[in-house]
């Protein structure tokens, strides 16, 4: 357990009186590819934002590196750098060209040089293939070019792992394409990923487990091969079959 | 015959209205820039997200209460009576300040007339402006909010990186609307007998008895000052939201490449 990077134990978070993550215990190795799949009010995305506490969780605990972030909320700026995030909406700042996107928290929040700042900045645009938008505002982008700025924006930070939530699931399937292309990309070189999304076969493809969620508990927790082919529960199967079925 | 008056006045006294507009332009130039500030403070302050515990959350709610009483004073009182309450009043709270605490810190309140003029015009455009960069704020997308956040931001980096110069963008209109109020409405400021337009155009009719001439000059001048600000502002607006943000580049979506890797 010795490379284990994040480790939840016995999360719960509320909306009001509705309960949204019920006990929840998950962990995520260094390099690991971590699906979490499930219907639409399951708690995935809200697991997701416990992690890098953009909801702060009613209860339990949030380790990283083995240390309970949670009694230490003073850090926890320090702590999100470290996750770096790529949301459903994109949320660029709209008031940045592409390349100030990626280098503004390089700047603000490291305080790393601008020269060092663009150098990075510039490499993971390359990687996404967005080097020649470097100008660009959000507004003069479609979706999936969005995207691949926002994932830039996330690696320029050099973050220990990666958190996406839902990145296809406001583009257009043409778009879908190149973001699901670069995060492949990124799955392959080893960067430890968290990724809440729709796109079963991408799941199947990518993950090195899938978590499957269902009314705020973690319901199947496998390889893909034992989540698709062989699930354990029920409610697994009704999903996957209905899941498989849109696609 | 009037239209004869209104040229003599004119040429008689334009040095006297032209130090009136002088005056004029300084105090809501000022006061509107400054108000600007005290607005942006105030709408970054109150949007500071609620505090769990702490001495932080006593500290935040006093000062929320305060700004509160501030903006509430300054939007439910005449920017007349305000001026005489300042100009007037000062001297004496000092005063009593010297008798309670037993030093007025070298300030015993006597302020040149312009002063007060500016404090006050700032004061009460920093409560307007405070509401209106609050509204800023809030209609700024969550959603930017929580990606600098997720970057690590405080809230003081999120405001000043990300949000306020969008804020800045939208509160345009409404800060220029605010220099337009200011520059009529400093003249409720001759009650304390600051030499700006209405106060010179009232020396003028004084001497000459001629209340309609002068003070329809008095009209022109603020029209044609209000005028020329206006399309002032008009030109920086489009100038902000300029091409770069609705033009979509189309060459560029068309040199996308064919495989992003």
């Amino acid at each position: 357990m010795e490379n284990t990077i994040i480790d939840i134990k016995n999360l719960s978070k509320s909306f009001g009186s509705h309960e949204v993550l019920k006990d929840i215990n998950f962990s995520v190795k260094k390099g690991e590819v971590v699906t979490v799949i499930g219907s639409s009010g399951s708690g995935k995305s809200t697991l997701l934002r416990c992690l890098n506490l953009l909801e702060t969780p009613d209860g339990g605990e949030v380790n990283y590196d083995g240390k309970n972030i949670l009694t230490h909320m003073e850090n926890v700026n320090d702590y999100r750098t470290k996750l770096g995030m790529v949301f459903q909406q994109f949320n660029l700042f709209n008031n940045c060209n592409v390349l100030d996107n990626c280098i503004l928290g390089q700047m603000k929040v490291l305080k790393r040089s601008k020269d060092e700042a663009k150098k990075i900045a510039e490499e993971y645009l390359q990687v996404v293939g967005m080097s020649q938008y470097i100008n660009a505002r959000p507004a003069q982008l479609s979706g999936g070019q969005k995207q691949r700025v926002a994932i830039a924006r996330a690696l320029s930070m050099k973050p220990e792992a990666l958190l996406f939530d839902e990145p296809t699931s406001a583009l257009d399937p043409e778009m879908v394409g190149d973001v699901l292309q670069v995060m492949k990309k990124l799955a392959k070189d080893g960067s430890t990923m968290i990724i809440v999304t729709h796109e079963m076969e991408f799941a199947r493809e990518v993950s090195d487990r899938i978590v499957l969620m269902d009314k705020g508990i973690i319901v199947e927790d496998g390889t893909p091969d034992e989540v698709f082919n062989h699930p354990k529960h029920e409610r697994t199967k009704a999903f996957l079959k209905r899941a498989l079925k849109n696609n | 015959m009037s239209l004869e008056w209104l040229v003599n006045i004119a040429v008689d006294n334009w040095q006297m209205f032209l130090r009136g507009i002088g005056m004029t332009m300084l105090i809501s130039v000022i006061a509107t820039i400054i108000g600007a500030v005290i607005g942006l403070l105030i709408g970054v302050i109150d949007t500071i997200p609620k505090q769990k515990k702490g001495v932080k959350k006593y500290i935040l709610l006093v000062i929320r209460v305060v700004l509160r009483i501030y903006v509430e004073f300054f939007r439910g009182t005449p920017m007349m009576v305000q001026a005489m309450v300042v100009f007037y009043g000062l001297p004496l709270i000092m005063i009593e300040i010297k008798n309670l605490i037993g030093t007025d810190f070298g300030f015993d309140g006597d302020i040149n007339r312009v002063f007060a003029g500016i404090l006050v015009v700032s004061l009460n455009t920093g409560a307007y402006m405070a509401e209106i960069v609050r509204g800023g704020i809030i209609s700024v997308d969550q959603g930017q909010f929580e990606a600098a956040q997720a970057i690590g931001m405080s809230h003081w980096k999120t405001m000043i990186h990300v949000v306020l110069p969008q804020v800045m963008r939208n509160i345009l209109p409404a800060t220029g609307n605010q220099f337009v109020m200011n520059i009529k409405d400093t003249a409720v400021l001759s009650v304390i007998g600051v030499t700006e337009i209405f106060f010179q155009t009232k020396s003028i009719a004084g001497n000459n008895f001629r209340y309609f001439e002068s003070f329809f000059i008095a009209c022109l001048i603020y029209l044609v000052l209000t005028i020329i600000v206006t399309q002032i502002l008009r030109y920086f607006e489009r100038r902000l939201n300029g091409k770069a943000s609705y033009q979509m580049i189309d060459e560029m979506s068309i040199r996308r490449p064919e495989n992003p890797m």
